[in-house]
This record gives C-alpha cells, structure tokens and sequence, in this order.
C-alpha cells in the first residue's frame, strides 16, 4: 500500500445509512466474511476504499519511473532483463489494482483523469530522484520491502477483489524485495567503491522510506475506522515499527550504517527505537513540492497526451471491425 | 571457420540487444499500461535472445569474453546489427513498423535456422521462433489497428513505413561470412526468405489499408560497422556503467 492515510475522511457522505444495514454489514465484516463488489456496503466504506486502491494503482504506474530510468543503462544484461521484468510487474500491479477500483464502480479513464490532473494522490516516495545504479538495489529492498509490510496485512483485507489482488501483488513485491537486496549485496561484496555507493543510496532513502507508512498515528485520522471495517489491521506506527525491526539487521548484514543517530536497540522491548522522522519534508513533498513532483506528473502526462491518437485508433477500428461484422450480418439474413 | 561462426552469431546477439535496448525506453511511456507491459514482454524476449546469442558466441571466440563484454565493450565500428533495429523509436507508429519488418523477417529466419547443423544456435533459434511468432502477432495487429484506425494513425503509420523502408534491405545482404555458412548448412540464406517476408508483409498492409513502397534504393553498413548517427549516443547511454566502473561485478 502506498497511500500513506492522506486525503480528509469523507464518512459524512450524504444520505444517513440504515442502521440495520450497517449494523449486519459490520457483522460480516467482524465475522471475517469477504465483502463482494454486488454487496450492500456504507458509502464512506465504498469510497475509502476507491481512494485506497486508487493511490495504490497510482503509485505503482508512478513508481515505473524513477526505476526505469535505469533500464537503459543497467551494469549487465542480467540485471538489465530483472530491471525491466520488475518494472513491468509494477505496470501490472498497476493494472489489477485499477480492475479492483473499477469494481466500485469507478473507471480507470476517471482514476487517470484524477492523476493527471493532480487531484490523485500517489505515495511520495517516487518523487525522489534515482541518482545511481545503487538506488535502484536500494528501491527494491527498501520501497518494495516497506510496501510489503503495508501489504501483507491488506491480504486479509475484508473486500475481497483488494484481497485478492494483495496476495498476488504481495508475491511479487516480495520477489523485487529480494532481488534488490541480493543486487545490493554483490555490489558491497565488490569494491569499496561500490559499497559507498550502496551506503550513498542508503542515506537518500531511508527517511523517505521511513515516511511511506504515513503520518504518525496521533495524527492520522483514518485509522480507527480503516481498522473498524477491517481494511486496515495495524496502525501506521506499527508497521513503520515492524518495518525497521526487520531492516536494521539487513543493513548491518550488509556492512551499511543506518543514517540515525539515535537508532538504538531497546532490549526489554526486543524493538530498533528511532529518530525523529522529518515530517516538514513529508508534508512538503505530499503537497507537491519534493524533488521529482514535476517531472514525474509531466512524464505521466507526456506519455498520455503523445499516446491520445493511438488509444483513439484503437477505439475507430474496433467500432469498425463491428460496424463492418454487422453489416456483414445483415447482407446474410 | 570459426571466425564466421563468431561474427555471424555476434551480429544476431547485437541485432537482439540493440532492439531490446531500444524497446526497453518505452517502459512507463507508452501510449496504455497494456503497452508499458507488451513493449517490455518483447523487449524481455529479445534481451534474453542476446543473453544466450552473445555467451554462445564468446564460447566460439574462446578468448574468455562473457555476455557483458561482448555487449558493454565493444565499440560502435565493432557491432555488426543491421540499422534497422538501431533506428530511434520515433512516435509508436515507427516502432511497430520497426519491428514488423523485422519479425516478419526473423520468425521464418529462426524457423530454418531451427535446421541448422550447428546444434547451439538451432536450441536459440527453437526458443526465438516462438517469441518472434508473438512479436510478428503484436505487431501485425498494431498495424492493422493504426492503419485501418483514424485519419491521423493511417497518416502517421504509412510515414513510419515509408521511413523505415529503406532499412529492409540490410536484411538480405549476404557477404563471404554468410555465404560460407550457408555453404556448411550453418547459417540461413536470407533470399530463401524473401517471399514469405514479403507475402507477410502484403497481407499486413492490405488489411491496413497502407502501401507497401516499391524496392528501390536501400540503407547498408550496420553488418561492417557503419551505423547511424544515433548509434554511438545508443551505445554510450547502455555501456556508461562497464566504461564507468570498468572491471567490477554487479
Ligand atoms: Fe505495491
Ligand atoms: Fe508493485
Ligand atoms: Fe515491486
């Protein structure tokens, strides 16, 4: 998951439900039953979850770019063939969390619109620049590793085509986890050139890591209800906590320093304690303004806009192809 | 002998890379996510066929080179891949003609080369001729879509096909190294192609209502070394990191 609780809530969305029916839609979900796209379901219900999953969609077409403007220059064929292949699995991530929205009633033509036009969120971690042939190593281990953590829970997520589609999506990001770490692990095995780059990258993205899992829980306003309807299961600090439990040692496996000088490991508690995360920079960059905002909306729109004419051949032969089996039809009758 | 074996093989594994490194830069930019996704399935395809063309053909050299020397360190006079899979990929128009001309020629090409008496290179071809089959599907299809689509799709995909032409040629040349394979039943005699290539091509065309140009005047030089402009720019964006960091592993 990659939508970091942004957006204000929007519970209040008009007509007051019938308390019977919400009540028995609470029951199924408390009984962990799956809810089903024709099933009556709370307005705010429906449109939390549009506004998830659509983030979700968002970020993955968004987060194609910062790793594939690394395709062209890969070190190997080797990497340069995974690099493509993972890049193009976000593109399908992209694509079943866009059917999932599109269940609720929502078209991908709207979901696109909505990014376009930046009224569409996506997580702010792919408005950081990948700067180095490491970033793309540290994006797999960390990114798709902090995505995984949100994800995993999101499997056992109570609508079930988001489910469904988290256990397909989680296998994935679990594979590019573990291809970034073993592509970071040759490279500080190598030379010591190598490893400064790898503790270079590190340093640029551990923080912006760090804020994909949202805002602190004292101030994010969704989750109480997110965790009532069972869409979320841990709040945000809790995953961010899950999350550098299980990346601190990896980092120190790989002869890396953590960029935290209060990182600590707290024994009683068995937890890594950390840092104050910036959350200046986080609003900053959720508001549009981190290092990569711009370009990465003008090259969503650049590929929409150069791509109008193609998309509108396709619709013009389509509609011919029936025009032309109808009459077709018609000659034989 | 050997040599032949070594250049011939060589530029099948440069006309696969150059291609697929040229397919890859659509990633994330192309016209639909069913797109982003197809373009790199072909570009994949194509990477894998220089991953196994190039170790072959360092096995035939037997001076020790692996798969990324032969692809990061060598320069722009050393390739051998025809112009045509170097051409820029222009609007989309121009990459799928790009890749028609060149996958109505490689899929009967790998076809015959499966008949090869050289057992590595007919194993690639077995694998090839089934990515090619797809890509000539892929392809086939855009064109028929972008020809017999809009006003402006036809305009823009009879210009791809007219500025692509030229680079068709290349495909048939046959020069002592392929004249002398084919001689040994190794390599395959391009001109034994020619009408499948073309029939393929016609068929194509006609359902989109595009016109094939007449033969005319052709492009040569990629198979010696004498690429396009274009080229060495192509090069020195995918060899930066072997030229930068020479020596190390990834
Ligand atoms: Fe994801
Ligand atoms: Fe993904
Ligand atoms: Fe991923």
């Amino acid at each position: 998951m990659y939508t970091q609780a942004l957006n204000a809530r929007d519970t209040e969305a008009g007509a007051v439900e019938d308390a019977d029916r919400v009540a028995a839609f609470q029951a199924r979900v408390d009984a962990e039953e799956k809810i089903e796209p024709n099933d009556w379901m709370p307005e705010g219900y429906r449109k939390t979850l549009v506004r998830q999953i659509s983030q979700h969609a968002h970020s993955e077409i968004v987060g194609m770019l910062p790793e594939g403007n690394w395709i062209s220059r890969a070190p190997t064929l080797k990497r340069k063939a995974a690099l493509l292949a993972k890049v193009q699995d976000e593109g399908g991530h992209g694509l079943y969390l866009y059917s999932a929205a599109e269940t609720l009633g929502v078209s991908r033509e709207e979901l696109t619109e909505q990014l376009l036009s930046g009224k569409a969120k996506y997580s702010s971690i792919f408005n950081y620049p990948t700067l180095t042939w490491a970033d793309i190593g540290a994006i797999g281990w960390l990114v798709d590793g902090a995505a995984i953590m949100n994800q995993i829970p999101l499997c056992r997520c109570s609508f079930g085509p988001y489910s469904r589609a988290m256990i397909r999506v989680c296998k994935e990001e679990s594979f590019h986890q573990r291809q970034g770490y073993e592509l970071l692990l040759e490279m500080v095995r190598s030379s010591e050139e190598q490893k400064e780059m790898v503790q270079d990258a590190l340093n640029r993205w551990w923080w912006p890591s760090l804020m994909m899992f949202g805002p602190s829980d004292t101030d994010s306003q969704h989750s109480a209800q997110s965790m009532a309807w069972k869409i979320k299961r841990f709040t945000n600090d809790e995953l961010r906590q899950k999350f550098v439990d299980a990346t601190v040692p990896q980092a120190h496996y790989l002869g890396l320093t953590i960029p935290d000088d209060k990182l600590s490991f707290n024994e009683a508690t068995g937890h890594w304690e950390f840092g104050e995360i910036d959350w200046d920079e986080f609003m900053r960059v959720i508001a549009g303004n981190g290092p990569c905002n711009r370009e990465r909306l003008a090259a969503r729109k650049k590929a929409h806009a150069d791509g109008a004419w193609v998309r509108e051949a396709a619709i013009a032969y389509s509609r011919k192809r029936a025009d032309r089996r109808e009459a077709a039809r018609h000659a034989a009758e | 002998m050997t040599s032949d074996l070594f250049t011939y093989t060589l530029r099948l594994a440069d006309d696969a890379a150059i291609l697929g490194q040229r397919l890859g830069e659509w990633c994330g930019h192309a016209p639909t996510l069913e797109e982003d996704i197809g373009l790199a399935n072909v570009a994949l395809d194509h990477i894998g066929q220089a991953r196994n063309l190039y170790s072959y053909a360092g096995e035939v050299e037997g001076a020790g080179r692996d798969e990324d020397q032969l692809c990061f360190l060598r320069k722009e006079r050393e390739f051998g891949n025809c112009l045509l899979v170097e051409q820029p990929n222009g609007d989309f128009a121009q990459t799928i003609a790009r890749q028609l001309f060149f996958s109505a020629f490689m899929l009967p090409f790998w076809r015959k080369l499966t008949g090869s008496r050289d057992e590595t290179l007919a194993a690639i071809a077995a694998k090839a001729e089934k990515e090619a089959a797809y890509h000539l599907r892929h392809s086939g299809e855009w064109t028929i879509r972008l020809g017999d689509g809009t006003a402006e799709s036809r305009a823009r995909m009879q210009d791809a096909i007219d500025l692509l032409w030229p680079y068709t040629g290349e495909l048939f040349e046959v020069d002592g190294v392929v004249e002398r394979l084919v001689a040994d039943g190794i390599a395959v005699d391009p001109e034994t192609i020619r009408d499948e290539w073309h029939a393929t091509l016609r068929r194509v065309c006609d359902e989109a209502t595009l016109t094939l140009p007449p033969v005319g005047w052709m492009q040569s030089g990629g198979r010696s070394g004498r690429h396009s402009e274009s080229f060495g720019h192509l090069l020195s964006e995918m060899q930066y990191m072997q030229r930068a960091y020479p020596g190390m592993r990834w």
